[in-house]
């Protein structure tokens, strides 16, 4: 995905205001000039400056859309495997103090596997050791408190 | 303590068989991934970091250490044998090792990257053994101003070496900055940033963060990757060590410039092995011989900057260990690790724990003497480890991510971080904002703050305070030099091309 340089630009100027409006509401240290604020905000006022230039030279420089996709956006086993991969990582956000490490280990390998054409016979397999594996290493080994979630009553 | 005693400590840190036992299987590890093209030496260390967190600190060092040296090396196998880099640092002489290996050279192509990176990388640490302490004795003399004048010139010089658009590599560095600003970690002990979050009041994890980075992108990368697969030329391999010790009589001056190049580099802040391979390259075709050779599979190239890129990683210590300023990615995440294990790099470790400096040069030692035998059990058993499928591999990665990431504050907290920078990384890249200024950014913003702050204080309004001391001034001066050469050049250019009436 590629942005034009006027939008990326655009954005970051908007970050930066947002940075600086924010840093002024910080409260200063008494009897100090320079506080909490001081440094964000000069950051901020660099990310200004540097943003008109980009937007400035992106307008200048050659013509081009606002967003141009990459080829793979039209491929749609690629989109779905890109989605696939913020996917696994959200169900891991949310879902792996329920369900407990191994059974989302094993569902989120299970289905990239399959996505990215691993045969069908070892998806299971290899997503089961493999979930097995990392387990061991991580709460055996380093003692890392992985949630057991729904097996619980199995944890060993 | 004298040296004598301080080698004996550190001997004996280093040689507990826990540490060895680590270092090899940190090699084991740095070579695999080094092999795998898509999986650089940077994400090798990246991964590395959940896993040392739960060590002491000599062996977490070590591990890294050992790890990135095997993985710059190893970068070289699919070069010569797929085309593919394995890693950035190989790269520049992928194509000249891959014409080797057509005309049926792979083993010398392999032999001279191996052979070579090991004596550039004893070369760097030499360097690094020799600097380290005595630049730390000019370090303690330094106060809140040299070391202002000394991160900017760290980030300046991270911003206009090896970025195609300096603009977009400033960019990344604010945002670098702004990053570092997030948490409570500040002169008023103001929550900034956090959005009334309590997770971000100790800042944004470092390690998440970086495994984002250098990990969750990469797996994108790959998972879009329209490219079809590309073939082993599979081929069986010959004596790898053979014609190593006429090439190094053949090659001593090309050996020696491509160490003393690399590790100079090295030290530089913002350029490490890949830069340090890619000018290094550059730099023996135009001073050799037989220049018409290059690019034909001649192996001369190979032996300079395969000596370059490993010698590269014992510079990037140097500022590293005694100002606490990273000379590239790798060692920007070594200096998290540094921090985490209560070995806050600066010229005071060389006064409180040398036996601990000395324990991380004895490693650098140990890692490049190890890196012969184990690269060439890499070499024998390259053809199985590049037909390693990346199907199966990533998304192991990608549940070891989320895991690493969740191990540090155990929470799923972390895992949101690698995600969110994951993400960003990629959009980075993908529209020509380099990551690495970024990661100084994050690894020196609470640094320079401090120093900033603490400067503004002392200076009571007077910006000349900064220039006051010599050292001081000499840093502003040669900072402000740096910064502003672009915009002189761009001027004095602007000047003469206005035509003359």
């Amino acid at each position: 995905m590629r942005i034009h340089d006027a939008l990326s630009g655009l954005l970051l100027a908007l970050l930066a205001v947002a940075i600086l409006v924010t840093v002024s509401q910080y409260p200063p240290i008494p009897g100090q000039n320079v506080g909490p604020s001081a440094f964000p905000g000069l950051v901020a006022m660099l990310l200004l400056g540097c943003s008109l230039l980009l937007i400035w030279r992106g307008l200048r420089g050659e013509r081009m859309p606002l967003v141009v996709m990459g080829a793979w956006t039209r491929s749609t086993p690629h989109l779905i495997n890109f989605l696939l991969v913020i996917a696994s990582l959200l169900f891991y956000i949310f879902c792996s103090t329920f369900l407990g490490f191994i059974i989302t280990g094993v569902l989120i390998l299970a289905v990239l596997f399959y996505a990215l054409g691993v045969r069908q016979v070892l998806v299971l397999p290899i997503a089961i050791i493999a979930t097995l594996v990392i387990h061991t290493v991580f709460y055996k080994f380093l003692r890392v408190p992985l949630p057991w979630g729904l097996l619980q009553g199995l944890h060993w | 303590m004298d040296l004598l005693t301080l080698a004996a400590a550190a001997a004996k840190l280093v040689f507990d068989p826990y540490v060895l036992v680590v270092m090899v299987g940190a090699a084991a590890f740095g070579l695999f991934v080094g092999a795998i093209p898509g999986l650089t030496a940077t994400m090798a260390t990246a991964l590395l970091v959940p896993i040392t967190f739960f060590m002491p600190p000599v062996p977490a060092v070590a591990a890294i250490v050992t790890a990135t040296a095997m993985a710059i090396f190893s970068g070289d196998i699919p070069g010569a044998l797929l085309r593919i880099p394995g890693t950035p640092a190989s790269a520049a002489y992928t194509d000249e090792a891959y014409q080797m290996t057509l005309k049926g050279q792979s083993e010398q192509a392999l032999g001279a990257g191996l052979v070579f990176s090991a004596i550039g990388g004893l070369f760097g640490t030499a360097v690094l053994i020799a600097a380290a302490p005595a630049l730390a004795e000019i370090a303690l003399k330094f106060s809140s101003f040299e070391y202002f004048w000394l991160v900017i010139l760290g980030l300046s010089a991270a911003v206009f070496i090896g970025s195609n658009s300096v603009l977009k590599a400033i960019i990344a560095l604010l945002i670098g900055l702004l990053v570092g600003c997030v948490g409570l970690d500040n002169p008023g002990g103001y929550p900034r940033f956090t959005f009334g979050n309590t997770e971000l009041m100790g800042g944004i994890s470092m390690i998440p963060m970086m495994v984002g980075m250098f990990a969750i992108s990469e797996i994108l990368r790959f998972v879009v990757n329209t490219d079809p697969p590309a073939r082993v030329l599979v081929q069986r391999l010959g004596n790898v060590f053979a014609g190593m010790w006429a090439l190094t009589k053949k090659y001593p001056t090309q050996i020696l410039r491509g160490s003393v190049l690399g590790t100079a580099v090295g030290i530089m802040p913002g350029a490490g092995a890949d830069m340090a391979s890619w000018m290094s390259y550059a730099l023996s075709k135009k001073l050799s011989k037989e220049p018409e050779k290059f690019g034909t599979g001649h192996v001369e190239g190979i032996v300079e900057s395969g000596a370059a890129n490993n010698s590269a990683l014992g510079g990037a210590w140097i500022p590293a260990l005694v100002f606490g300023i990273p000379g590239d990615s790798i060692t920007a995440i070594a200096i998290g690790v540094l921090y985490l294990k209560g070995l806050n790099p600066g010229p005071t470790l060389f006064l409180n724990s040398p036996e601990n400096v000395y324990a991380i040069f004895l490693v650098f030692i140990v890692a490049n003497i190890i890196m012969v035998p184990l690269g060439w059990l890499a070499i024998r058993l390259s053809t199985n480890i590049l037909r390693v499928p990346g199907n199966i591999l990533m998304p192991i990665i990608l549940l070891f991510c989320a895991v690493g990431a969740f191990a540090i504050n155990n929470t799923v907290f972390g895992v949101t971080i690698t995600l969110a920078f994951g993400l960003l990384a990629y959009v980075m890249e993908e529209n020509g904002f380099p990551v690495a200024p970024a990661i100084l950014g994050v690894v020196l913003g609470t640094m320079l703050e401090e120093n900033f702050v603490t400067s503004m204080i002392k200076a009571n309004g007077n910006p000349l305070v900064f220039f006051e001391r010599p050292i001081s001034a000499s840093l502003g001066v040669l900072t402000i030099i740096i910064l502003f050469w672009p915009l002189a050049t761009w001027l004095v250019r602007r000047l003469r091309a206005r035509p003359v009436y």
